[in-house]
């Protein structure tokens, strides 16, 4: 690495031709960020012969100010400000030819308020540069003077809780199966069935939109019929997630004025509608005191390779600030992606009033988060009764689990698999409250519930040994290590 | 029927022992234990009646459990639910919520349907108890 290199200043800087980054003003070992800079830390793998230093500076000059040659108008601007600053880079540890680059990027270069804007920028153009194998975007850390600028969720944790007058366990939802085909009225007896049976929730999946087989108004109308009944037959707020992503905004604000015409308490849209849409949604959903769910469709193209694209405690951290109530932040114990410190950082972006820097859960920065609401992760995907023990152990009480297969899959049927989730969540809250070692005895507590609960015996009889043990992909770079004092 | 309001309605009703170990749990954790009753079980109905302050300076569950034996006294009748409120910035709301008791009967709710335009649907659910005054709900 060549760090020696040092910035040309004056009326040499200014020549026409092209000049390496580093030499631009892109590199600036000796920078101190500022409080109110966006600092980002980026994945980088030179091409062989590059300097990893040159592609950091290149980096930041690419997802800031610069073009591949020296322009003269630079001089009309105030450019030392504007340019982003490169001012570290470490090798990554165990990894050959890797880097971890850190740009800083002064908060003028943003608009207030926008991600869209604040995407462009940093993912914009840079992570199809010639001179790089691949780029990561690992993480960022936000300026309170930028989270400011932001709604925040719709909702929050603490309000959402509030409203469903539901407090000191995780909620219990599930996916209706098959997620495609079933006619609204069909997909409704899903929702009664799972809601009467002890859900709080029930969710359409991504891709239920309007399609051939059920028009989104009929869905809609099915549902909430099933929602109402639920709550009469327990006593108990019931909600279903109505998902309104469609081809439009103007389809959007239809099908979510509907939901909220109904008197449903929430709606969802998927991550594929992009950051601008999803933005609108949050103010829409705020105004109209409705919950709002995210389902993250999509992000594993960009987010599960660690050579290439964005890691997803930075798209955790973009859709807090966008202003989502609910977000799919994955299970651990699932059948989807999912290593355990990993996911801990990303239920960490999610819940804390200030995330501490924590390298071995993949948290490269500390984040104020400036008193935004708090989101909801959602654990879902492949999850059973069975692992009720280490789900609340590994994801605490502020989390959605959502049993899909779990409920509707039950040998009782879905009223059934909704109880046995129901009653298994709640002898290991009771028991976890009474002092309880819950990952150890958690079987055996699962057991004891069993005897007075026939759905939750067959629950633990018939998926007692599913487990999804597969090595994740995107797992912490540092260790944890032992330090003196 | 049985309503499924607070955090542990799924189970067998807890007995006295497993109510003190679960206050215990909220007063080590610094929250102030509060006990409420009704006889209007809607959903909705947010405030129920307070069975005097929450108790804020109370370090031992004894002292809780005796002010819920003289709310289930003069109270039996009703529902009477323990909650835990947790006053720390960032939350300063409920933690823990869960019913201590409850009427013998529970007769449940009337969902009504008022059809509207476009098959659009009104729904309004109403406890049966409610159909009588405050306070001669579930009888003794």
């Amino acid at each position: 690495m060549d760090s020696a290199t040092q910035t040309v200043t004056g009326k040499d800087r200014y020549k026409s031709g092209v000049m390496q980054y580093k030499q631009m003003g892109y590199w600036e070992p000796d920078y101190e960020p500022k409080d109110t800079d966006l600092v980002a830390c980026f994945r980088i793998t030179p091409q062989d012969g590059v300097d990893p230093i040159e592609a950091a500076a290149a980096v930041a000059g690419e997802s800031s100010t610069a073009t591949w040659t020296v322009v003269w108008t630079d001089r009309l601007t105030a450019a030392e400000k504007y340019r982003a600053k490169a001012y570290r880079v470490d090798q990554v540890p165990n990894a050959e030819g890797q880097y971890f680059a850190y740009i800083a990027y002064d908060l003028d270069l943003f608009e207030p308020g926008s991600i869209a804007n604040l995407t462009a920028s940093i993912i914009g153009n840079v992570f199809g540069f010639k001179p790089l194998k691949g780029l990561r975007l690992e993480d960022m850390r936000l300026p309170t003077a930028y989270v400011k600028t932001f709604q925040g969720p719709a909702t929050g944790i603490v309000v959402e809780r509030e409203r469903l007058d539901k407090f000191g366990r995780p909620l219990l939802g599930a996916t209706v199966k098959p997620k495609l085909g079933l006619s609204g009225r069909n997909y409704g007896r899903v929702v009664y069935e799972a809601l009467k049976g002890g859900l709080d929730f029930t969710k359409d999946d991504e891709n239920i939109n309007s399609q051939p087989f059920m028009d989104w108004r009929e869905r809609f109308l099915y549902c909430m019929e099933a929602v109402n009944k639920a709550q009469a037959a327990t006593g108990e707020i019931k909600g279903t997630y109505l998902n309104v992503t469609a081809a439009t905004m103007e389809d959007m604000y239809e099908r979510a004025e509907f939901a909220a015409e109904l008197g449903s308490t929430i709606v969802m849209i998927d991550l594929v509608i992009g950051w601008t849409a999803m933005q609108s949604m949050a103010k829409w959903a705020r105004r109209n005191n409705m919950i709002l769910h995210l389902h993250r469709a999509g992000h594993s193209t960009y987010t599960r390779q660690k050579s290439h694209g964005v890691s997803f405690r930075v798209i955790a951290k973009w859709a807090r600030l966008a202003g989502v109530d609910h977000i799919h932040a994955g299970t651990v114990v699932g059948k989807l992606e999912g290593d355990p410190a990993t996911t801990r950082g990303y239920y960490d972006i999610c819940r804390n009033d200030f995330t501490e820097k924590r390298l071995e859960n993949g948290i490269f920065f500390d984040q104020p988060w400036a008193s935004l609401n708090k989101m909801m992760p959602v654990a879902s995907g492949g999850i059973h009764a069975g692992q009720m023990h280490q789900l609340i152990d590994l994801l605490g009480e502020d989390v959605v689990l959502q049993f899909g297969g779990g409920t509707i899959g039950h040998p009782m049927g879905i009223a059934a698999g909704a109880t046995a989730n129901r009653v298994a969540l709640e002898c290991m809250i009771l028991a976890r409250n009474e002092g309880r070692d819950i990952v150890r005895q958690g079987p055996e507590i699962l057991n004891e519930a069993a005897k007075s609960c026939a759905p939750l015996k067959a629950a633990l009889d018939t998926w007692k040994d599913v487990t999804f043990n597969y090595t994740s992909t995107d797992s912490p770079d540092y260790a944890v290590t032992a330090t003196a004092a | 029927m049985r309503i499924t309001q607070g955090t542990f309605s799924f189970l067998p009703d807890l007995s006295d022992e497993q109510i003190t170990r679960q206050v215990q749990y909220c007063l080590d954790n610094g929250w102030a234990v509060n006990l409420e009753h009704t006889d209007d079980p809607h959903p909705r109905n947010t405030y129920w009646e307070m069975w005097g302050q929450p108790m804020f300076d109370v370090a031992d569950a004894a002292g809780i459990m005796m002010e819920l034996a003289a709310c289930r006294k003069a109270y039996g009748d009703r529902y009477i639910r323990l909650s835990a409120f947790d006053s720390s910035h960032g939350w300063e709301s409920v933690k823990l919520s869960f019913l201590v008791n409850r009427p013998r009967d529970e007769p449940g709710f009337r969902l009504r349907r008022q059809e509207g335009p476009g098959r659009n649907m009104r729904y309004t659910t109403e406890p049966y108890a409610t159909d009588k005054p405050e306070g001669e709900r579930y009888g003794v």
